[in-house]
């Protein structure tokens, strides 16, 4: 059964384009930052200085790509983010299945407790946890490695077992009573029925962590000190630190590369977003 | 207590087998630190020597230190004009979205689009758009209308206004939200307004924010909390200046324990931060509740 959801149906002429003038006049607005970002990148510094200013490169200096990994170590970013978020999305996303799993799925003693505390720490803001934790690890000799920030991933995420839960609920108990006559652990249960069944979560749960690690500053900036190590966000803030004044050209050219690996993943995957994002909305 | 069957035992065994990345990360991670953290307030601790304890002095410091009020009131400031500020842009584009118009589900992925990327690469974006010489906005503004524009992230005035603009490209997430709840309200209840001849805006005001009001609430507490915890903008844009305007509550907590390393003091500023959200969450969700019941008595 279908319920019949409301759109405004009858629109008068006028209205109509009134909403069509604003949402495309709209969405110019929104796509101009990123334009300009890309515009930029591709001039030299005297254009960028010129007055008036060019909406277009006069010559499209595409050098200034290639003079970034120049001036500074990009591609060692890159590919530290890459590893980085790779490892940690992989961890979050696996260990945050499980234990939804077992809150979803398993009857224990003490689970609606312990799923409170899952919900209680989502509320508690990072900053709380943040200085015990870096004088554990600075005790540990872990600061200046990659160690503070990967480990965590491996203890799972309080917000992604909540996604992931709620996407186990709405998963038919009739599987379960399957596998059970047949005789087999819940790991079979786990593995053969729920994580089969349940990839279009895993992607979901992947690209919101995903977001999150690649943009992240605060972490690598607390616990790295080696240039070498740093992940993208980091290097990108310390990018005009070699400069006199700002090469806004250059910059603009090294953050379009920092946001591109994130931008093509979204065009390839923006189902999974949006639906996260509703999922964790909506049920919220 | 009963005793629990074979099959039962199993099954709680499997639970913890399940749950312990989690637990082992809730003990090391979240609830030890948690505990940890609520005794170092009460301590003096630099890191080099040991901790020791000071009873309550970190939270009176606290409140006779000007910076902190400086920190708290710039954050505040921002948060107030961002929270209304997001809620009313997404709630504009989600609702303008959600009628019939050719290249919906395009639009709304334009509109979605520029959200995902932030941090580092858009404040530097932004930092450049705004740039009072050669940024574009003050560039047009003299170009076409011959107005000298203001000095965004340069002036103490505009700093945090500036910030809060930032957000229009951020709130992709909100839209989304706000847009999937307007998509799942029943259909009835507008018509039946239409037949009773009420405007557009009036069925917006008398059923559309009426029925998405816990929607409007999870989200105006999310960008709040979010707001309240405000910092790679102003650390990438203004290193907190000009003259600390833009010195947030969290930037003055980085420097206090990752600069001066004054753990405690800072896991003091970390429990106030704590128990200003707490109460914030508190008091939004005890205003909405008269909300929602007032609109119910009034049908």
């Amino acid at each position: 059964m279908k319920r019949k959801t409301y759109r405004h149906d009858k629109l008068s002429l006028v209205e109509k384009i009134i909403i069509y003038v604003l949402l495309y006049g709209g969405v110019l607005l929104f796509a101009f930052p990123l334009f300009w970002m890309l515009s930029t990148s591709l001039k030299t510094m005297g254009e960028i200085h010129r007055v008036p200013m060019t909406w277009l490169p006069a010559f499209w200096q595409w050098n200034n790509y290639k003079q970034i990994f120049i001036d500074a170590p990009m591609s060692r970013f890159l590919w530290n983010s890459l590893w980085y978020s790779g490892v940690t999305v992989a961890a979050v996303v696996f260990t945050s299945s499980m234990a939804a799993f077992a809150f979803a799925r398993l009857r224990a003693r003490g689970s609606l407790i312990l799923f409170g505390l899952v919900l209680s720490t989502m509320m508690i803001p990072s900053q709380v946890t943040l200085i015990p934790q870096y004088l554990l690890f600075n005790k540990l000799h872990w600061t200046g490695t990659y160690l503070p920030l990967v480990i965590p991933a491996f203890t799972a995420s309080s917000f992604t077992i909540f996604l992931m839960r709620q996407f186990y609920l709405g998963i038919t108990k009739e599987l379960d009573e399957a596998v059970k006559i047949d005789g087999g652990s819940h790991f079979t249960m786990y593995f053969r029925i729920l994580i089969p069944l349940s990839m279009p979560a895993f992607a979901t749960a992947a690209i919101l962590e995903l977001i999150s690690r690649w943009n992240d500053l605060f972490g690598p900036l607390i616990y790295l000190n080696d240039m070498t190590k740093y992940p993208i966000s980091l290097g990108l803030a310390n990018f005009t630190a070699a400069y006199g004044a700002t090469p806004w050209n250059l910059l603009m050219a090294a953050s379009l590369v920092a946001i591109l690996p994130l931008l093509l993943i979204f065009f390839f995957a923006q189902k999974y977003f949006i639906q996260g994002i509703v999922v964790s909305g909506s049920k919220g | 207590m009963r005793k629990l069957s074979l099959a039962m035992k199993r099954e709680e065994q499997s639970f913890w087998l399940f749950i312990a990345p989690w637990f082992i990360g809730f003990v090391c991670f979240t609830g030890g630190p948690i505990l940890f953290s609520l005794l170092l307030s009460f301590s003096e601790y630099n890191v080099i020597s040991s901790p020791k304890f000071a009873g309550v002095s970190n939270y009176s410091l606290l409140f006779g230190d000007r910076l902190f009020y400086k920190s708290l009131f710039v954050t505040l400031y921002y948060s107030v004009m961002a929270v209304p500020f997001t809620i009313l842009t997404s709630l504009i584009v989600a609702v303008l979205l959600n009628h019939r118009i050719k290249g919906q589900a395009v639009l709304r992925t334009l509109y979605y689009a520029p959200s995902i990327i932030s941090g580092v690469a858009v404040s530097f974006l932004w930092s450049w758009l705004l740039n009072p010489q050669f940024g574009v906005v003050n560039s047009v503004l003299y170009d076409w209308f011959g107005i000298q524009g203001p000095g965004w992230f340069t002036s103490p005035g505009t700093v945090v206004p500036s910030m809060v603009l930032m957000q229009l490209t951020a709130s992709g997430s909100t839209m989304v939200i706000f847009l999937a709840a307007l998509q799942s309200l029943p259909a009835d209840l507008f018509e039946a307004a239409s037949i009773e001849g009420a405007s557009g805006f009036t069925k917006f005001r008398k059923i559309t924010v009426p029925l998405i009001s816990p929607v409007i609430l999870f989200n105006t507490i999310i960008s709040m909390i979010g707001s309240l915890q405000i910092f790679t903008e102003a650390y990438v844009i203004t290193k907190g200046g000009p003259d600390w305007n833009s010195y947030f509550y969290v930037y003055y907590l980085f420097d206090t324990a990752f600069k001066q390393f004054r753990m405690g003091y800072a896991s003091a500023q970390a429990w106030i931060l704590f128990l200003l959200i707490f109460a914030l969450t508190l008091v939004s969700l005890w205003g909405s509740k008269k909300f929602v019941h007032y609109e119910y008595d009034s049908k």
